[in-house]
Protein backbone atom coordinates (compact mmCIF):
# COMPACT_ATOMS: atom_id res chain seq x y z
CA UNK A 1 0.00 0.00 0.00
CA UNK A 2 2.72 2.44 0.94
CA UNK A 3 4.69 1.86 -1.87
CA UNK A 4 1.13 1.98 -4.16
CA UNK A 5 0.82 5.69 -2.83
CA UNK A 6 4.87 6.45 -3.14
CA UNK A 7 4.50 5.19 -7.43
CA UNK A 8 1.35 7.49 -7.33
CA UNK A 9 2.92 10.31 -6.11
CA UNK A 10 5.90 10.52 -8.27
CA UNK A 11 3.56 10.15 -11.13
CA UNK A 12 2.05 13.02 -10.26
CA UNK A 13 5.15 14.72 -10.03
CA UNK A 14 5.72 13.60 -13.89
CA UNK A 15 2.81 14.95 -14.53
CA UNK A 16 3.11 18.23 -12.89
CA UNK A 17 6.18 18.60 -14.78
CA UNK A 18 4.62 17.62 -18.44
CA UNK A 19 1.37 18.90 -18.28
CA UNK A 20 2.75 22.36 -18.45
CA UNK A 21 5.06 21.42 -21.22
CA UNK A 22 2.38 20.01 -23.69
CA UNK A 23 -0.38 22.08 -22.92
CA UNK A 24 1.67 25.45 -22.30
CA UNK A 25 2.78 27.60 -25.34
CA UNK A 26 5.99 28.89 -24.41
CA UNK A 27 9.61 29.58 -24.93
CA UNK A 28 10.16 27.91 -21.52
CA UNK A 29 13.31 30.43 -20.59
CA UNK A 30 14.53 30.93 -17.90
CA UNK A 31 12.28 32.81 -15.27
CA UNK A 32 15.71 35.74 -14.38
CA UNK A 33 15.41 36.59 -18.23
CA UNK A 34 11.88 37.55 -17.88
CA UNK A 35 12.79 39.40 -14.52
CA UNK A 36 15.55 41.55 -16.00
CA UNK A 37 13.13 42.47 -18.84
CA UNK A 38 10.70 43.89 -16.08
CA UNK A 39 13.29 45.62 -14.26
CA UNK A 40 14.49 47.37 -17.70
CA UNK A 41 10.88 48.59 -17.75
CA UNK A 42 10.57 49.42 -14.17
CA UNK A 43 13.82 51.84 -14.43
CA UNK A 44 15.03 52.37 -17.87
CA UNK A 45 18.19 53.84 -16.81
CA UNK A 46 19.70 51.38 -14.78
CA UNK A 47 22.60 49.68 -16.04
CA UNK A 48 24.05 46.60 -14.00
CA UNK A 49 27.21 47.90 -12.46
CA UNK A 50 29.04 44.14 -11.88
CA UNK A 51 29.43 41.65 -14.48
CA UNK A 52 30.00 38.02 -13.53
CA UNK A 53 33.56 37.31 -13.13
CA UNK A 54 33.62 33.91 -14.97
CA UNK A 55 30.83 32.48 -17.50
CA UNK A 56 30.51 29.01 -18.54
CA UNK A 57 31.98 29.22 -22.16
CA UNK A 58 28.82 27.55 -23.84
CA UNK A 59 26.11 26.58 -23.30
CA UNK A 60 27.25 22.51 -23.19
CA UNK A 61 29.44 23.16 -21.05
CA UNK A 62 26.90 24.91 -18.85
CA UNK A 63 24.62 21.37 -19.72
CA UNK A 64 28.05 19.73 -18.66
CA UNK A 65 28.07 21.55 -15.06
CA UNK A 66 24.29 20.77 -14.78
CA UNK A 67 24.71 17.21 -15.47
CA UNK A 68 27.13 16.53 -13.68
CA UNK A 69 25.90 18.32 -10.26
CA UNK A 70 22.26 16.57 -10.84
CA UNK A 71 24.42 13.04 -11.15
CA UNK A 72 26.45 13.58 -8.04
CA UNK A 73 23.73 14.83 -5.58
CA UNK A 74 21.74 11.64 -6.67
CA UNK A 75 24.62 9.32 -6.26
CA UNK A 76 25.45 10.47 -2.93
CA UNK A 77 21.58 10.24 -1.81
CA UNK A 78 21.41 6.86 -3.16
CA UNK A 79 24.85 6.28 -1.31
CA UNK A 80 23.82 6.81 1.88
CA UNK A 81 20.54 5.11 1.52
CA UNK A 82 22.35 2.22 0.38
CA UNK A 83 24.66 2.84 2.94
CA UNK A 84 21.78 2.92 5.85
CA UNK A 85 20.09 0.12 4.81
CA UNK A 86 23.54 -2.18 5.02
CA UNK A 87 24.10 -1.13 8.06
CA UNK A 88 20.24 -1.74 9.37
CA UNK A 89 20.67 -5.55 8.05
CA UNK A 90 24.53 -5.71 9.56
CA UNK A 91 23.11 -4.79 11.96
CA UNK A 92 20.63 -7.47 12.48
CA UNK A 93 22.85 -9.94 11.38
CA UNK A 94 25.13 -9.12 14.64
CA UNK A 95 22.50 -9.16 16.84
CA UNK A 96 21.60 -12.99 15.74
CA UNK A 97 25.89 -13.62 16.12
CA UNK A 98 25.85 -12.22 19.47
CA UNK A 99 22.67 -13.46 20.70
CA UNK A 100 23.60 -17.43 19.40
CA UNK A 101 27.50 -16.40 20.90
CA UNK A 102 26.14 -15.65 24.59
CA UNK A 103 23.65 -19.05 24.43
CA UNK A 104 26.94 -21.26 24.03
CA UNK A 105 28.70 -19.53 27.02
CA UNK A 106 25.55 -20.52 29.27
CA UNK B 1 40.43 8.25 10.86
CA UNK B 2 41.06 7.40 7.66
CA UNK B 3 37.18 7.13 7.52
CA UNK B 4 36.42 10.07 8.94
CA UNK B 5 38.44 12.12 6.48
CA UNK B 6 37.07 10.39 3.65
CA UNK B 7 33.39 11.43 4.92
CA UNK B 8 34.41 14.92 5.35
CA UNK B 9 35.51 14.99 1.79
CA UNK B 10 32.62 13.86 0.34
CA UNK B 11 30.62 16.77 2.29
CA UNK B 12 33.23 19.05 1.10
CA UNK B 13 32.16 17.64 -2.66
CA UNK B 14 28.80 18.22 -2.21
CA UNK B 15 29.16 21.29 -1.02
CA UNK B 16 31.54 22.70 -3.44
CA UNK B 17 30.02 21.73 -6.85
CA UNK B 18 28.49 24.35 -8.36
CA UNK B 19 25.17 24.82 -8.95
CA UNK B 20 24.70 26.01 -12.38
CA UNK B 21 20.51 26.49 -12.97
CA UNK B 22 18.74 29.01 -10.48
CA UNK B 23 16.73 30.74 -12.51
CA UNK B 24 15.36 32.39 -9.10
CA UNK B 25 18.56 34.32 -8.17
CA UNK B 26 18.69 38.27 -8.73
CA UNK B 27 21.58 38.38 -11.53
CA UNK B 28 24.71 39.76 -10.99
CA UNK B 29 25.07 43.54 -10.91
CA UNK B 30 21.13 43.41 -10.49
CA UNK B 31 20.57 45.24 -7.38
CA UNK B 32 22.17 48.81 -6.59
CA UNK B 33 24.83 49.51 -3.79
CA UNK B 34 22.54 50.20 -1.12
CA UNK B 35 20.47 47.07 -1.27
CA UNK B 36 23.31 45.42 -2.13
CA UNK B 37 24.82 46.39 1.51
CA UNK B 38 21.13 46.14 2.99
CA UNK B 39 20.86 42.46 2.57
CA UNK B 40 24.19 41.66 3.33
CA UNK B 41 24.01 42.80 7.06
CA UNK B 42 20.46 41.26 6.70
CA UNK B 43 21.86 37.66 6.55
CA UNK B 44 25.40 38.37 8.03
CA UNK B 45 23.92 37.09 11.75
CA UNK B 46 22.01 34.17 10.24
CA UNK B 47 25.42 32.95 8.89
CA UNK B 48 27.37 33.83 11.56
CA UNK B 49 24.60 31.55 14.03
CA UNK B 50 24.66 28.73 11.18
CA UNK B 51 28.34 28.30 10.74
CA UNK B 52 28.17 27.28 15.01
CA UNK B 53 25.59 25.11 14.84
CA UNK B 54 26.79 23.20 11.90
CA UNK B 55 30.11 23.16 13.31
CA UNK B 56 28.54 21.65 16.93
CA UNK B 57 26.31 19.09 14.54
CA UNK B 58 29.33 17.99 12.60
CA UNK B 59 31.26 17.04 15.91
CA UNK B 60 28.27 14.97 17.08
CA UNK B 61 29.96 12.17 14.67
CA UNK B 62 30.32 10.84 11.56
CA UNK B 63 26.75 9.59 11.36
CA UNK B 64 26.07 13.32 11.34
CA UNK B 65 28.46 14.23 8.80
CA UNK B 66 26.98 12.08 6.37
CA UNK B 67 23.64 12.94 7.28
CA UNK B 68 24.24 16.76 6.74
CA UNK B 69 25.99 15.78 3.02
CA UNK B 70 22.97 14.24 2.43
CA UNK B 71 20.75 17.20 3.16
CA UNK B 72 23.22 19.19 1.11
CA UNK B 73 22.98 16.73 -2.00
CA UNK B 74 19.49 16.69 -1.62
CA UNK B 75 19.85 20.79 -2.53
CA UNK B 76 21.76 19.61 -5.52
CA UNK B 77 19.63 17.09 -6.73
CA UNK B 78 16.58 19.41 -6.53
CA UNK B 79 17.79 22.32 -7.84
CA UNK B 80 19.88 20.65 -10.63
CA UNK B 81 15.76 19.72 -11.73
CA UNK B 82 14.94 22.70 -14.01
CA UNK B 83 11.25 22.24 -15.06
CA UNK B 84 8.88 24.02 -17.58
CA UNK B 85 5.82 25.37 -15.62
CA UNK B 86 2.58 26.74 -16.51
CA UNK B 87 3.47 30.35 -17.12
CA UNK B 88 5.76 29.22 -20.38
CA UNK B 89 9.12 29.62 -18.55
CA UNK B 90 11.34 27.25 -16.13
CA UNK B 91 12.39 27.76 -13.10
CA UNK B 92 13.50 24.71 -10.12
CA UNK B 93 12.83 23.73 -6.74
CA UNK B 94 15.40 24.91 -3.94
CA UNK B 95 15.59 21.61 -2.02
CA UNK B 96 16.09 23.69 1.51
CA UNK B 97 13.37 22.11 3.13
CA UNK B 98 14.28 18.55 3.93
CA UNK B 99 17.77 20.06 5.29
CA UNK B 100 15.45 22.92 7.63
CA UNK B 101 13.57 20.11 8.59
CA UNK B 102 16.37 17.90 9.72
CA UNK B 103 18.65 20.15 11.19
CA UNK B 104 16.93 23.77 11.44
CA UNK B 105 17.15 26.70 9.38
CA UNK B 106 20.57 28.00 10.34
CA UNK B 107 22.82 24.90 9.53
CA UNK B 108 20.53 25.31 6.37
CA UNK B 109 21.36 28.80 5.29
CA UNK B 110 25.28 27.42 5.17
CA UNK B 111 24.57 24.74 3.02
CA UNK B 112 22.56 27.20 0.71
CA UNK B 113 25.09 29.94 1.13
CA UNK B 114 27.89 27.62 -0.08
CA UNK B 115 25.75 26.72 -3.08
CA UNK B 116 25.37 30.30 -3.70
CA UNK B 117 28.87 31.27 -3.66
CA UNK B 118 30.13 28.77 -6.05
CA UNK B 119 27.52 29.74 -8.65
CA UNK B 120 28.32 33.00 -8.38
CA UNK B 121 31.71 32.44 -9.06
CA UNK B 122 31.56 29.34 -11.56
CA UNK B 123 28.37 29.59 -13.42
CA UNK B 124 27.40 33.32 -13.63
CA UNK B 125 23.59 32.69 -11.49
CA UNK B 126 23.18 35.11 -8.70
CA UNK B 127 26.10 36.95 -8.38
CA UNK B 128 28.82 38.10 -5.64
CA UNK B 129 26.90 41.61 -5.23
CA UNK B 130 23.61 39.65 -4.84
CA UNK B 131 25.12 36.87 -2.90
CA UNK B 132 23.25 38.51 0.26
CA UNK B 133 20.17 38.80 -1.38
CA UNK B 134 19.72 35.56 -2.50
CA UNK B 135 21.38 33.79 0.52
CA UNK B 136 18.45 35.73 2.48
CA UNK B 137 15.41 34.08 0.08
CA UNK B 138 16.59 31.05 -0.44
CA UNK B 139 18.89 29.84 2.53
CA UNK B 140 17.30 32.03 5.09
CA UNK B 141 13.82 33.06 4.82
CA UNK B 142 12.76 29.67 2.57
CA UNK B 143 14.31 27.76 5.37
CA UNK B 144 12.54 29.66 8.23
CA UNK B 145 8.98 29.02 6.71
CA UNK B 146 10.03 25.28 6.54
CA UNK B 147 10.51 25.30 9.34
CA UNK B 148 8.26 27.07 11.06
CA UNK B 149 5.39 25.56 9.49
CA UNK B 150 6.66 22.06 10.04
CA UNK B 151 6.80 22.60 13.64
CA UNK B 152 3.87 24.42 13.86
CA UNK B 153 1.48 21.92 12.11
CA UNK B 154 3.16 19.12 14.15
CA UNK B 155 2.18 21.02 17.36
CA UNK B 156 -1.08 21.16 15.89
CA UNK B 157 -1.48 17.59 15.70
CA UNK B 158 -1.06 17.27 11.84
CA UNK B 159 0.19 13.66 10.32
CA UNK B 160 3.39 13.89 9.60
CA UNK B 161 3.95 13.65 5.84
CA UNK B 162 1.35 16.58 5.54
CA UNK B 163 3.18 18.33 7.92
CA UNK B 164 6.45 18.03 5.80
CA UNK B 165 4.75 18.48 2.19
CA UNK B 166 3.23 22.01 3.42
CA UNK B 167 6.19 23.13 5.37
CA UNK B 168 8.58 22.23 1.76
CA UNK B 169 6.20 23.48 -0.62
CA UNK B 170 5.79 26.72 1.07
CA UNK B 171 9.54 27.29 1.41
CA UNK B 172 10.30 27.19 -1.62
CA UNK B 173 6.79 29.58 -2.77
CA UNK B 174 8.08 31.79 0.50
CA UNK B 175 11.69 31.83 -1.52
CA UNK B 176 10.37 33.46 -4.67
CA UNK B 177 7.75 35.21 -3.05
CA UNK B 178 11.09 37.26 -0.93
CA UNK B 179 12.93 37.34 -4.14
CA UNK B 180 9.91 39.09 -6.11
CA UNK B 181 9.89 41.82 -2.98
CA UNK B 182 13.36 42.30 -3.13
CA UNK B 183 13.27 43.23 -6.59
CA UNK B 184 10.57 44.93 -5.99
CA UNK B 185 12.21 47.37 -3.32
CA UNK B 186 15.17 48.41 -5.90
CA UNK B 187 12.77 49.09 -9.09
CA UNK B 188 9.30 50.16 -7.39
CA UNK B 189 8.80 52.31 -10.29
CA UNK B 190 5.54 54.22 -9.74
CA UNK B 191 4.16 51.96 -7.28
CA UNK B 192 5.74 49.51 -5.19
CA UNK B 193 2.68 47.61 -4.77
CA UNK B 194 2.44 46.97 -8.66
CA UNK B 195 6.31 46.78 -8.90
CA UNK B 196 5.75 43.52 -6.73
CA UNK B 197 2.99 42.09 -8.39
CA UNK B 198 4.73 42.29 -11.57
CA UNK B 199 7.84 40.41 -10.54
CA UNK B 200 5.37 37.57 -8.28
CA UNK B 201 3.71 37.45 -11.96
CA UNK B 202 7.34 35.85 -13.07
CA UNK B 203 8.76 33.95 -10.34
CA UNK B 204 5.65 33.26 -7.84
CA UNK B 205 3.50 32.21 -10.28
CA UNK B 206 6.07 29.97 -12.31
CA UNK B 207 7.31 28.55 -9.13
CA UNK B 208 3.48 27.24 -7.96
CA UNK B 209 3.26 23.91 -9.60
CA UNK B 210 7.64 23.38 -8.71
CA UNK B 211 6.84 24.03 -5.18
CA UNK B 212 4.16 21.24 -5.22
CA UNK B 213 6.70 19.34 -6.95
CA UNK B 214 9.19 19.89 -4.30
CA UNK B 215 6.41 19.13 -1.02
CA UNK B 216 5.91 15.66 -2.88
CA UNK B 217 9.74 14.87 -3.42
CA UNK B 218 10.90 15.65 0.10
CA UNK B 219 7.86 13.40 1.38
CA UNK B 220 9.07 10.62 -0.77
CA UNK B 221 12.81 11.18 0.77
CA UNK B 222 12.26 11.57 4.45
CA UNK B 223 9.92 8.26 4.25
CA UNK B 224 12.63 6.76 2.55
CA UNK B 225 14.92 7.75 4.79
CA UNK B 226 13.06 7.11 8.05
CA UNK B 227 12.75 3.21 6.96
CA UNK B 228 16.37 2.92 7.45
CA UNK B 229 17.53 5.88 10.21
CA UNK B 230 15.39 7.07 12.78
CA UNK B 231 14.85 10.65 11.40
CA UNK B 232 12.88 11.68 13.87
CA UNK B 233 15.95 11.44 16.23
CA UNK B 234 18.28 14.22 13.81
CA UNK B 235 14.71 16.67 13.41
CA UNK B 236 14.20 16.30 17.65
CA UNK B 237 17.73 16.23 19.11
CA UNK B 238 19.47 18.75 16.78
CA UNK B 239 20.32 21.76 18.60
CA UNK B 240 18.01 24.07 16.23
Amino acid sequence: MRTFTNIILLILVIALIAVPMFLVKGEFSGADELASRVIEKQDPNYKPWFSPVWEPPSGEIESFLFALQAALGAGFVGFYLGYLKGKKEGKNVNGTVGLSKSAKEN
Amino acid sequence: MLKTNFRLLFLLIFLLIPTPVLAMHIMEGFLPVKWVIFWDLVTLPFLVIGFIRLQKEANRGPGAKLMLAFAGAFIFVLSALKMPSVTGSCSHPTGTGLAAILFGPFITTVLGFIVLIFQALLLAHGGITTLGANTFSMAVAGPLVAYGVYKGLQKAGFNNNVSIFLAAMLGDLSTYMITSGQLALAFPGSSLFLSALKFMGIFALTQIPLAISEGILTVLTYNFLSRYEDAKIWVEKGEH
